[in-house]
């Protein structure tokens, strides 16, 4: 990213959010680093919530594009511990309300209901303030993330050309025209 | 202690360094390229180049251990998974901040030519002149005049594309065929240049990525990538353009790995003689002599070199007479601007990753505008549709919203204004003999802030910015000032200025050290003042007028 791609983050920042980059973006904590775990359990886990984010429609869902392993990793390596810590609590805390709103772990739930509960832990993610993040924003953030920037999700939901040889700066576009991944 | 006699030495194979080389050994000079970092072959050493998004672990974003590991770099952009090879590591050369400063360095054979934004403007007599009619700093020695036939063969050799303008304050070159403005970049221009009855202009970015085969090289691809290195060689570097030339004359020979400790000075002869040279790797301290050396070490670096030179002559170093030598020093100041949204083009798109914007030509204080500051400001921006990243308020999670993102978002445009930095006498560097570097070397104290010309300046920055926009009918327009530390820009420049005294200047009008007539200095260390320009196109430049200038008067047995 140069600079003046930098900017135009922040002007994408202005409209609306640009969904995650925020906790990325953030600077360091001195403090030490901690060793955070993610169980073979947890990775399915995540693969499932993610899928019901990004579910397989014409083109692959996000768990074709191991997106549990994704957000392990990044949680792992680029959250500081402030947000390691959201994230993992809110892993728990997720378990928690899907069992007291639907009666059964997530896993456990059909397509509809774990759409549905995912519905209304994004409303409350949105209403939250963006100063203190929601769990459920991280995990949406990082499927989002990880599926659009996946070979599946850049060449086949979106479209990417590695070498576009020219430019062409108007080019007419039609309603369901994929967006280009970069 | 080795030693060996060369025609020419050149310190630093960035881009002034690479145009060094590439001008001495094509007028026939044996000449040594030292440069202090490793080797980075055009094409193969290139890593990331050809890496497609999804093949980077953090697809390109930070780690913790990287921000923990780079406590500068982590500062900006700079600091990611992709090219980090090629930032200069803090740890290994450290420095100190008697006021906050960003220093981001390329040491590796390209120097920071493989990093640069590539935007190429020429110095127009506005800038030359400015010095001398406000009684800022000192006068330049040289007008648009003297450095307009350069400009025209530097761009010939490394390939500008642009169009032409006929602005005074911004004169056109010799460009190849220009990039294309977007749908919504060329409205804007248009509203802009109506609305301010053509006394603002938005054009397309002059930039050093050629859009027609040059040289050798293939045209620009648009992969947008350029800072991973080029395998098309589709912008300037030192690999891509200045090296092979240089290496084809047969008169090269390219040593890494070689940190320049000193200048070697004889006092009777008021020349020096070499340089001494400590390898990177091994410790070991090695001689090299020259005729003439040309310090292209990157602004602050060959200042350094030149402090740490002659010092039993002189304690402050080699070219310290003027009492100038480490002040001066300048940067753009940036990072205030403005951004909106845009309507009614939802049925327009682009194809390629343009790495090119637009860019807006200075208007401030020019032309009968007179502001509360001095000197003025341009614009650096673009146009573009948003991606997945956005926010969708009405749809949360699923197939919709999979779709929806699928899609491209709305048109959004932005820009950011890069401000001339005054010259002022107690912005400068020295050197810090407590604090070394990995290899015991002595390093630098960074002393230096933006003052109230620039505060002024940065409020029009981003209000000129929002103005222009919601005069084209952008919407949602925000203006913005995100702050700035001294070095952000990228843009070092000064400690080391020409002039027409020596008793106010540290080189004269030819970039030749006034205590020191075979010594050439044409980095950013030369400058007098900043311009709002960027600045690399006037190195190159300058960096072939002095070789002209040196090989004729080696010629003449003036050396």
């Amino acid at each position: 990213m140069n600079r003046r791609e930098a900017l135009s983050s922040v002007a994408l920042l202005m409209g609306g959010t640009l969904i995650g980059m925020d906790a990325l973006l953030q600077g360091c904590t001195s403090s030490p680093m901690k060793q955070v775990i993610f169980s073979a359990d947890d990775i399915g886990f995540l693969d499932e919530i993610g899928d019901t984010i990004i579910p397989a429609t014409d083109t692959p869902g996000a768990k074709a594009v191991k997106i549990g392993e994704f957000i392990a990793s990044m949680v792992k390596d680029c959250y500081d511990d402030k947000q390691q810590e959201i994230f993992m609590d809110g892993m728990e805390t997720f378990k928690k309300l899907c069992k007291e709103r639907t009666g059964k772990p997530f896993i456990e739930n059909t397509q509809a209901q774990r759409f549905e509960f995912l519905k209304t832990l994004d409303a409350e993610q949105k209403a939250r303030s963006k100063n203190s993040p929601h769990y459920f924003r991280m995990m949406k953030e990082l499927t989002l993330f990880g599926y659009f920037t996946s070979e599946i999700g850049a060449t086949q939901a979106l479209r990417y050309i590695e070498t576009p040889g020219h430019y062409d700066g108007c080019l007419p576009y039609k309603k369901g025209d994929k967006a280009w991944a970069t | 202690m080795a030693e060996q006699m060369y025609d020419a030495i050149v310190v630093g194979s960035g881009i002034s360094g690479g145009w060094a080389a590439k001008e001495l050994t094509e007028k026939g000079l044996k000449v040594l390229l030292l440069e202090r970092g490793k080797d980075v072959k055009h094409g193969i050493d290139y890593k990331t180049a050809t890496k497609n998004p999804w093949e980077f672990p953090h697809r390109g974003k930070r780690t913790q251990q990287l921000i923990k590991d780079h406590p500068v770099l982590k500062r900006d952009y700079v600091l990611n998974e992709a090219n980090l090879d090629w930032w200069a590591h803090e740890d290994d050369c450290p420095y100190k901040e008697e006021k906050p400063f960003d220093w981001f360095r390329g040491y590796q054979v390209g120097g920071r030519s493989l990093l640069w934004g590539r935007q190429s403007y020429r110095w127009s007599d506005f800038d030359f002149e400015a010095n001398a009619k406000e009684g800022v700093g000192i006068d330049w020695p040289i007008r648009y005049k003297d450095i307009a036939p350069w400009y025209d063969y530097a761009e010939t050799f490394a390939g500008i594309s642009g169009s032409k303008e006929g602005l005074a304050q911004l004169p056109d070159g010799q460009f190849l065929p220009p990039m294309e403005l977007n749908c919504v970049e060329k409205d804007v221009a248009a509203r802009i240049r109506t609305h301010y009855k053509d006394a603002r202009r938005m054009i397309i970015g002059r930039t050093a990525n050629i859009t027609v085969p040059h040289n050798g090289r293939t045209n620009c691809q648009y992969r947008n990538k350029c800072a991973l290195g080029c395998p098309f060689g589709g912008y300037f570097s030192t690999q891509a353009a200045t090296l092979p030339y240089a290496l084809k004359t047969g008169n090269l020979t390219l040593r890494p790995f070689s940190i320049v400790r000193r200048l070697l000075y004889d006092k009777d002869q008021k020349k020096a003689t070499g340089v001494e040279v400590l390898d990177a790797e091994t410790n070991k301290t090695y001689e090299y002599k020259a005729k003439i050396i040309f310090v292209n070490a990157s602004s602050f670096n060959s200042t350094w070199i030149l402090m740490n030179s002659a010092t039993d002559i002189w304690p402050d170093g080699l070219g310290s007479t003027s009492g100038e030598l480490g002040h001066n020093a300048m940067d753009h100041h940036f990072r205030a601007g403005a951004s909106g949204t845009v309507e009614g083009y939802d049925d327009k798109y682009y194809y390629g990753r343009r790495a090119n914007g637009f860019y807006v030509v200075r208007f401030r204080n020019l032309f009968g505008d007179k502001r509360e500051y001095k000197r003025g400001f341009g614009y650096q921006g673009s146009a573009s549709r948003s991606g997945w990243g956005r926010e969708i308020a009405e749809l949360g999670v699923g197939a919709d919203l999979k779709n929806a993102l699928a899609e491209p978002g709305g048109w959004s445009i932005g820009m950011t204004g890069f401000g001339e930095t005054l010259p002022y006498h107690e912005n400068r560097i020295y050197l810090n003999k407590e604090q070394k570097d990995k290899w015991g070397l002595p390093t630098l104290v960074m002393d230096c802030e933006i003052k109230d010309n620039e505060k002024k300046m940065r409020v029009d920055m981003a209000n000129d910015a929002a103005e222009m926009l919601e005069a084209s009918g952008v919407k949602n327009v925000q203006a913005s000032d995100d702050g700035y530390t001294f070095g952000q820009g990228i843009h070092e420049m000064g400690t080391a200025r020409m002039g027409n005294d020596p008793k106010t200047s540290v080189l004269n009008k030819n970039n030749q050290l006034w205590d020191a007539k075979n010594v050439f200095i044409t980095d950013g260390s030369c400058m007098a003042s900043a311009s709002c320009v960027n600045p690399s196109l006037t190195y190159m430049a300058l960096t072939a007028r002095a070789c002209d200038f040196a090989v004729s008067e080696l010629k003449k047995g003036n050396l």
